[in-house]
């Protein structure tokens, strides 16, 4: 149910962004439907182009026919015929006339690929990072390793990008044919061979965040009474580490986790940028550019879906993690 | 350079054609060829001229299309582009320099025949050619083509040309999606299958630019879908669109219903062409130079980022600073004083430092040439001349003064220049001439606006700039095909300007300058009509009120791969797509 207001909430505030704030700032429906026309809009192709989109309609009345269509789906005259996009329908593209759903899903794989794999990158190097400093905590690793996490911090993704590309695409060649994105269903190989440097590329900006977290976190639970008392009853020094102080230092990596890989699958907007890749951070880059309003919102909304779902998982996967939450 | 000895060449190639593709396709003759890489080798010259055919082409850009339909979409480089899919009933030909400005046959078997003063226009079309589905081009389909492209609601993309010159139907043409009786636009006639006439509401000795534009490539009624259509266009090239992924990419395969003995214009060479959208620019050019890639379908020339990796090294050889047909100019407006005086006009004129104005415009690559003409080079029509000399361009202080006390200002005076301040370039260039005009004693206020609404609110409307003393307005133009009438007539004809949306930024108005309009679209020589031109420009120099800056030049990177590489003047500087093959 919440979702649902959430849903609703962002489309809302979506639809108002778009329309209703370059109103406040001068602009009118003409100039919005003269950016939709060829190179030399004339009055009558600005007319016709408001009269196809319902530029002109109040507010209320273009939100409505967009939640109609959601819910009863739409009809999309192309010229000589009327196609039928079938519910549920988020509408079609201002820019391109493409049906938005569709493109949605046809992007979707690649950001899934990318924040896939980047997350597992991320999640394995920095939380194992993030345990060795700990442990090591004031030895030269863990100070190294602690450098390196906040180069990673702050360096951008377009910065670390655009240097790892010059170094091993254009002056090693590791990838003579440069970075593309190739399906997984055609070559499951190359698709990751394809990927390894985007999903380096984003892993680093997060594993040192990770690291860095895990390590506070472990450190503040190894000072735990309870961590002392499983020493003191002769618990192996694996036990003590992998389920008790390891266990309870998860907890808020999971909640972080879940945040961030919901944000990633709406688009990882610099990476997609960067590397050239077709996902929904690249489309949502290009049609807010575009002034496509339907798919901007329909970006909005995927992502909007993708993080509600992701604060569901994380909040199963604490039951599995703490099980203090288990019987709440 | 005799233009009319060529055009009888070219029509009796075109009656020679069937089976001799080196008819207009191949410049070996005319505008020689080189197998040297060298810095401009493609400015002047078919680098790597062959006929070796296979491989891939692959394209990229930073953006998507507007529409690779060809009844739909606007940007020169899709102009370029169709031409793999879509021919039209006549196109440019594929040579380097002037000779590359003219038109030669394609889909119809000589360029238009004029009857009735220019008003009506009849092409016959090439017989046995065939679309991808295998059935035969007729007349109607390039009728239609025309129809659905210029009078439908729908496909608003192109220019709208034909609906301006012909004559609508009574009561008013709605186009074929509303209209579906089967005359269609009365005034486009196919008394057969093969021919077409186009009857004009004015005389206009220059159609056969329209007949080059894409929306005359043939379009069958019965695969028509609208909107939809540039993703199941049926082509009429030598090539056929497998798949077009908005957004992402496209790809083409050799059509299999092509007859090369039915088109003396392309070579096809590659047997497959595959373009990557929406990539980086950086990555773009980084890939053309490591040989990943072997064009960037934009045009645009490479980005900031790879200039100085192109010019300063190895590379250099495989680049071209490409004059692109597009002027850079300032207006000044007679009507706002004291620019009603000629002398204060001139004094402008004469106190601009183009230098420093070039500079900040990006310098002689991407700011462009120096330009003394409202013609830039690439335009039919343009003469070399400079009204208002200066040493090294620095402009002439002395002359500037002079011109100022004859104007009655000899102390200067204020006015007002508008620009667009979302183009970086632009507001560095307005402020060049600020600095440069306060040298003369002429204080200028700058007065930016954004580009969205420039035409339509400000320097794009006669009473804002009247109303708001600005004298002053900056601006770029570039036409739509590259003759005089095609560059001169909406900047500088008297009865274009509009209240808004106007593009006569200087509201030139003079009954000398728009008789030789008129004068220039009844004269069928052509010869004849560029030296019209030439006198446009001349008299518009005389009356000071457009001030040119800099010609757009461009920096094109080909890789060492690519054969029959050639900058098309035509297309204002951009490859020529049509005849590329791979080494």
């Amino acid at each position: 149910m919440g979702a649902v207001v959430m849903l609703v909430i962002v489309s809302m505030v979506t639809f108002g962004i778009f329309f209703q704030l370059p109103k406040l700032a001068g602009q009118t429906t003409d100039q919005l439907a003269a950016s939709y026309v060829g190179k030399a809009p004339t009055a009558e192709a600005i007319a016709d182009v408001k009269e196809r989109l319902g530029l002109d309609d109040p507010l209320a009345v273009q939100y409505g026919r967009f939640v109609k269509g959601v819910f009863t789906g739409q009809d999309f005259s192309n010229g000589p015929s009327v196609e039928h996009c079938a519910a549920p329908c988020l509408g079609y593209s201002f820019r391109t006339n493409e049906p938005v759903l569709p493109t949605l899903l046809d992007r979707a794989p690649v950001t899934l690929s990318l924040a896939v794999g980047a997350s597992l990158i991320w999640l394995v190097a920095g939380v194992s990072i993030g345990i060795l400093s700990a442990l090591r905590r004031g030895t030269v690793f863990d100070r190294m390793a602690m450098a390196t996490a906040l180069a990673g911090v702050s360096l951008p993704v377009y910065f670390t990008g655009l240097v790892s590309m010059a170094v091993f695409v254009y002056t090693f060649r590791l990838w003579p044919n440069g970075v593309a994105y190739s399906d997984f269903t055609e070559n499951p190989g190359l698709w990751a061979w394809n990927l390894v440097l985007p999903w380096v590329t984003l892993a680093f900006l997060y594993a040192a965040t990770y690291a860095r977290l895990t390590r506070s976190q472990m450190l503040e639970t190894l000072g735990e009474d309870y961590i002392r008392t499983a020493r003191a009853k002769g618990l192996p020094e694996r036990t003590v580490i992998g389920k008790h102080a390891l266990r309870a230092s998860l907890t808020p990596i999971v909640t972080i986790f879940g945040l961030d890989l919901g944000l990633l699958l709406g688009g990882a907007v610099l990476t997609e940028q960067t590397f050239s890749l077709p996902g929904l951070g690249s489309l949502s880059i290009h049609s807010i550019l575009s002034g496509d309003l339907p798919m901007v919102m329909g970006v909005v909304l995927l992502a909007t879906v993708f993080i509600v779902f992701a604060s569901l998982i994380v909040d199963i996967l604490y039951a599995v993690v703490d099980p203090r939450v288990r019987l709440g | 350079m005799n233009k009319i000895k060529i055009g009888a060449s070219l029509a009796a190639c075109a009656v020679l054609a069937a089976g001799l593709t080196a008819c207009g396709g191949d410049s070996e003759s005319s505008g020689g060829t080189t197998s040297t890489a060298a810095y401009n080798a493609a400015n002047t010259s078919v680098l790597n001229p062959s006929d070796k055919q296979g491989g891939e082409l692959r394209f990229a850009m930073s953006s998507d299309w507007d529409s690779p339909d060809p009844g739909d979409t606007y940007y020169a480089f899709s102009w370029n582009f169709s031409r793999y899919y879509a021919r039209t009933l006549v196109t440019f030909k594929n040579a380097p320099g002037a000779e590359g400005q003219q038109l030669v046959p394609d889909l119809a078997e000589d360029l238009g025949k004029a009857s009735n003063n220019n008003k009506t226009w009849t092409y016959k079309l090439r017989e046995g050619v065939k679309f991808s589905d295998g059935s035969e081009i007729t007349a109607q389909d390039v009728k239609y083509a025309v129809e659905r492209s210029n009078f439908t609601d729908e496909l608003q993309g192109g220019p709208k040309y034909f609906a301006q010159y012909l004559v609508d139907n009574a009561g008013g043409y709605k186009g074929p999606y509303k209209d579906k009786a089967p005359a269609g636009l009365k005034s486009i006639k196919t008394p057969d299958k093969y021919t077409i006439v186009f009857n004009l509401n004015t005389p206009f000795a220059e159609f056969d630019y329209l007949a080059y534009m894409p929306q005359t490539a043939p379009v069958p009624r019965a695969k028509d879908n609208g909107l939809n259509y540039k993703k199941n266009i049926v082509s009429s090239g030598p090539y056929q669109i497998d798949s077009y992924d908005v957004g992402k990419s496209m790809k083409l395969s050799r059509n299999p219903h092509w007859d090369a003995a039915t088109d003396p214009v392309r070579k096809a060479l590659p047997d497959t062409i595959s373009v990557a959208l929406n990539q980086e620019q950086d990555d773009i050019d980084n890939k053309l130079m490591s040989g990943a890639l072997d064009m960037d379908l934009a045009a645009g020339g490479v980005g900031p980022a790879a200039q100085p990796k192109v010019l300063g090294g190895t590379q250099k050889a495989n680049s071209d600073a490409a004059s692109g047909s597009a002027l850079t100019y300032m207006t000044i407006d007679g009507r706002v004083a004291p620019f009603d005086n000629i002398a204060c006009r001139r004094a402008v004129q004469y106190a601009i430092d183009k230098v420093s104005v070039q500079t900040s415009l990006g310098g002689p690559i991407s700011g462009g040439d120096i330009a003394s003409t409202v013609l830039p080079p690439t335009v039919v029509g343009h003469e070399e001349f400079n009204k208002y000399p200066s040493a090294g361009n620095a402009g002439d202080l002395a002359k500037a003064k002079e011109q100022l006390t004859e104007c009655g200002k000899p102390n200067g005076f204020a006015t007002k220049l508008t620009y667009r301040a979302d183009r970086p370039k632009e507001v560095a260039a307005a402020e060049s001439i600020q600095q440069s005009l306060g040298k003369a004693g002429i204080k200028v206020d700058l007065k930016g606006y954004p580009s969205g609404d420039y035409f339509t609110k400000y320097a794009g409307s006669p009473a804002f700039l009247k109303d708001n003393g600005v004298g002053m307005a900056m601006m770029k133009w570039a036409a739509d095909w590259p003759s005089g009438f095609g560059f001169l007539q909406q900047i500088l004809d008297g009865r274009t300007i509009k209240p808004t949306g106007n593009t006569n930024l200087s509201s030139t108005d003079l009954p000398k300058i728009n008789k030789l309009f008129d004068r220039s679209t009844k004269e069928g020589d052509a010869d004849a009509r560029s030296k019209i031109y030439a006198q446009i420009d001349n008299l518009s120099m005389e009356n000071a009120d457009v001030v040119p800056l800099t010609y757009s030049v461009q920096l094109l990177y080909r890789p060492a791969n690519l054969t029959n590489v050639v900058v098309s003047e035509f297309l204002g500087g951009q490859y020529d797509y049509v005849n590329l093959g791979l080494k």
